[in-house]
């Protein structure tokens, strides 16, 4: 369902993904593991058809995105590790126009929006402006409208990102079930390694856009001897924290990319 | 076709939600009319010019058009910033219909500003030769709003965020407006003033205004009618390019 050949993106000199190959099978649940920083999130972006990619290939259902790109988002949906909502429209409102964007009929739509709200326990609060809600409740309605459709991909973030246990229990049921009952392939990405030990069926383990693990929990934890998936991760990607800090020539390079229009 | 629609009226929410900047941003074209209005008016007469109020009201209501659609196009900005814009762009629509939908929601805006501020000149005193030409001068309105709409969103695609904002404040927008003939008449200039004036699209959607609301014209009404349509329509379609190559 998804392949992705020595996929690699570079900003200015810094090379963000390097040389990434990996292949989801339709029907899977895939998570991409790694540190801050690893390069995940533009991995993901380099699918969902948001950058270009620097060379390399990809393939969502047989479909170039950077090519066929309506046609590539036809197939996937996304749930977005940053914000994404419109802060002056309500919850209700969000998931309207979401669900017009995605061609979801207006008889099947209503009823979903209604499920999904009282399935995020947002029903309640669906009259409200979005900027009125807390960091959480924004993120379950991030997560509630990507349900909204069922589409044949589905890409998820660190959707658990700022969640408490009740709503990352009840998301990742959700995801079982879309997986289970629609065979939607699914990849996402976490910090919470025994999220992805309990729902994933196959890892891929990112470094400083290097690919440097992939397989089933179980193999990766065989292959690195250890007992947990945290230890394999830690093993597999060394204990030192990821320092992004923004130096002046980080500053600079922002400033030109400004001025330089869409090219950079 | 839904897409289009759905985006426009999230543009007309927006705007209806945001009371306090409504009458803000009425705030503005009212100062340069009753301040010019009234301070200009005494020496604006002796010259021979006539009516000082009635002269500007157009030029007043062309700025609020200017101003509201410009920063609609800009809205792209604050999208991207907040996010919103990613979940426009992943969505299985053409881009051209996210991009159709949102100039036109914030011409509509702008459209309304208009009218608002236009009213607010008939409070103040100003009168078109017949209330009939207020569609015509409507006309206007739309095509300036398209025109400036389509410019913010060409501009908007190339910026990563926000700092270009103020510069594009002060040496775009507010040059096109004091170059527009709103506040002064286009006649007698010098001649470097002359050619820079003509160049700007504003000028025309002015004097087409004028020409409408108060049988007065520079260029001639039917020429500025075209000018908006060419330059608009040129400028519709560089800001569906630049739209169509937003990377994020
Ligand atoms: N537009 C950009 N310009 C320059 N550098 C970028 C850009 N986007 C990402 N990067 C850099 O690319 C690297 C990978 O970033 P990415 O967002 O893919 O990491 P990630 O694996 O998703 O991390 P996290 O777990 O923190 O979300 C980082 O070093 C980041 O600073
Ligand atoms: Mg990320």
């Amino acid at each position: 369902m998804i392949r992705v050949r020595n996929l690699v993106k570079t900003f200015g000199s810094f090379t963000a993904v390097n040389d990434v190959s990996f292949e989801v099978e339709e029907g899977e649940i895939f998570a991409f593991l790694g540190p801050n920083g690893a390069g995940k999130t533009t991995t993901i972006k380099m699918m969902t058809t948001l950058l270009k990619p620097t060379s390399g290939e990809i393939e969502l259902d047989g479909l170039d995105p950077s090519v066929r790109q309506n046609e590539a988002r036809k197939r996937f949906g996304i749930v977005f590790q940053d914000p994404s909502l419109d802060g002056d429209l309500t919850a209700w409102e969000n998931l309207e126009v979401h669900g017009v964007l995605y061609h979801v009929p207006h008889k099947v739509r209503r009823p979903r929006m209604e499920e999904l709200l009282k399935l995020f326990e947002l029903w309640e609060r669906r009259n409200d402006q979005v900027k009125k809600f807390s960091g959480g409740m924004k993120r379950r309605l991030e997560i509630a409208r990507g349900f909204l459709h069922t589409p044949r991909i589905l890409f998820l973030d660190e959707p658990t990102l700022g969640l408490d246990p009740q709503s990352r229990n009840q998301l990742w049921n959700h995801v079982r079930k879309v997986n289970e009952a629609e065979k939607v392939t699914v990849f996402l990405t976490t910090h919470y390694m025994d999220e992805a030990d309990r729902v994933a069926h196959r890892i891929g383990v990112i470094d400083h856009g290097k690919l440097v693990a992939q397989g089933t929990p179980k193999a990766i934890k065989e292959q690195t001897g250890t007992e947990s998936l945290e230890e394999a991760f830690l093993k597999l990607t060394g204990s030192t924290i990821r320092d992004e800090s923004a130096d002046s020539a980080d500053a600079m390079r922002q400033f030109a990319r400004m001025w330089s229009g869409g090219k950079r | 076709m839904s897409a289009i629609y759905i985006l426009w009226l999230r543009e007309l929410k927006r705007y209806s939600r945001s009371r306090a900047q409504i009458v803000a941003s009425l705030g503005q074209p009212m100062l340069y009319l009753l301040v010019l209005g009234f301070g200009l008016g005494p020496v604006f007469q002796r010259a021979g010019n006539g009516n000082y109020l009635q002269f500007v009201a157009p030029g007043v209501i062309g700025m609020s058009v200017l101003f509201s659609s410009i920063f609609s196009g800009l809205g792209l900005l604050w999208d991207r910033q907040f996010g919103f814009l990613k979940e426009t762009l992943v969505a299985p629509v053409p881009r051209i219909q996210i991009m159709i939908g949102r100039t036109l929601g914030g011409s509509t805006v702008a459209i309304i500003q208009g009218l608002l501020v236009m009213a607010v000149c008939v409070i103040a005193g100003f009168r078109p030769i017949h209330f009939y030409t207020v569609p015509l001068a409507m006309g206007f309105m739309v095509l300036i709003a398209l025109l400036f709409a389509a410019l913010g969103v060409a501009i908007g695609s190339g910026l990563q965020d926000m700092q270009g904002f103020q510069l594009i404040m002060n040496f775009l927008v507010m040059p096109i407006y004091f170059l527009s003939g709103a506040l002064f008449p286009l006649v007698g200039l010098p001649r470097l003033l002359a050619i820079i004036t003509s160049l700007d699209p504003l000028s025309y959607g002015i004097d087409g205004m004028r020409s409408v609301l108060l049988g007065k014209t520079v260029f001639g009404g039917f020429t500025d009618l075209i000018v908006l349509i060419v330059v608009g329509s040129i400028l519709l379609v560089f800001g569906a390019y630049r739209f169509s190559k937003i990377e994020i």
